[in-house]
């Protein structure tokens, strides 16, 4: 129970520092992305607060083996770049060129009501699906 | 290149990027995971495997978190600048690009540099080109 409370707790509180960050405003995060126009480097002071912040917890849990609430620490092991990711990457940030909006800014938006925030989320949900069901028919393939 | 000093606000974007990083670590130190948001959100649309509940609470907090701002005062509203095809465009790029790179800026950006992750900085470097190169293709060659 207390997993889904302080899960509500950390969405929360990560939708509040987008909104104040100013990562939840799409023409902001254009301006920033738009190195050859008129450049606001502001948000690139977000991800630096935010590593600031992240980097002694994310050693501590490194630690661990269980968490706080006695959670199996599930941190990612995988170490090599290869090309999925990085075509995968290049891709997410494309469509983050196209509108201004990462999957956790969309959904702050639509919780301001916005009807276009509620397209790109619909979108990104039926990307997320096509990818889920094609890699799930190739591993159905490779099992056969 | 010309800086928007106008448009500059490293104040605000450091104190929301703090709030993200106090997010991240809450999750991680608490639920043992990861706060990658395309990684929590897609994982509502596989089969269930009993993980749904705080899956769910996290994307419901970052639903609130613009009602929560209410009490402080009026949230500032998104500038959504593009049309519904772009925006259609953008979420099908980043669903599909999300998945397929197994992460977006919270995943790889947030927490996979707090984690000094060589496979998170690829990533963050490859949708940080593709966002880079986009805005310029969109603005300065199409002028869009």
């Amino acid at each position: 129970m207390s997993v889904i409370v302080f899960s509500l707790l950390s969405g929360l509180v990560f939708g509040i520092g987008l909104i104040v960050s100013g990562m939840a405003d799409p023409a902001k995060v254009l301006g920033f992305l738009d190195l050859a126009g008129r450049w606001d480097p502001s948000l690139a002071f977000v991800m630096g607060g935010a590593i600031a912040v992240g980097v002694m917890p994310f050693a501590a849990a490194r630690r661990r083996t269980v968490s706080f609430l006695r959670q199996t620490m599930r941190l990612p092991t995988a170490r090599h770049v290869d090309r999925r990711l990085i075509a995968g990457s290049v891709l997410f940030g494309m469509g983050w060129g196209v509108a201004g909006f990462c999957p956790g800014a969309g959904l702050v938006a639509l919780g301001m009501g916005e009807l276009k925030a509620a397209a790109f989320v619909l979108a990104m949900l039926a990307g997320m699906g096509a990818l889920e069901l094609l890699d799930r028919r190739s591993a159905n393939l490779r099992a056969a | 290149m010309s800086i928007d000093w106008n448009s500059f606000t490293p104040g605000s974007a450091v104190a929301g990027g703090v709030l993200i990083g106090i997010a991240a670590a809450m999750f991680v130190l608490l639920n043992g995971r990861i706060a990658g948001i395309s990684g929590i959100l897609s994982g509502l649309l596989q089969p269930a495997k009993g993980d749904r509940a705080w899956r769910l609470a996290f994307v419901l907090g970052l639903l609130a978190a613009p009602a929560a701002y209410l009490l402080a005062g009026p949230f500032p509203k998104p500038q959504i600048d593009v049309g519904w095809g772009a925006l259609v465009l953008a979420g099908l790029l980043v669903g599909v690009g999300t998945r397929y790179g197994s992460g977006c800026t919270s995943g790889h950006g947030v927490c996979g540099l707090s984690r000094l992750s060589p496979r998170s900085l690829a990533a963050t470097a490859a949708f940080m080109g593709g966002g880079f190169a986009t805005v310029f293709v969109v603005r300065h060659l199409l002028g869009i």
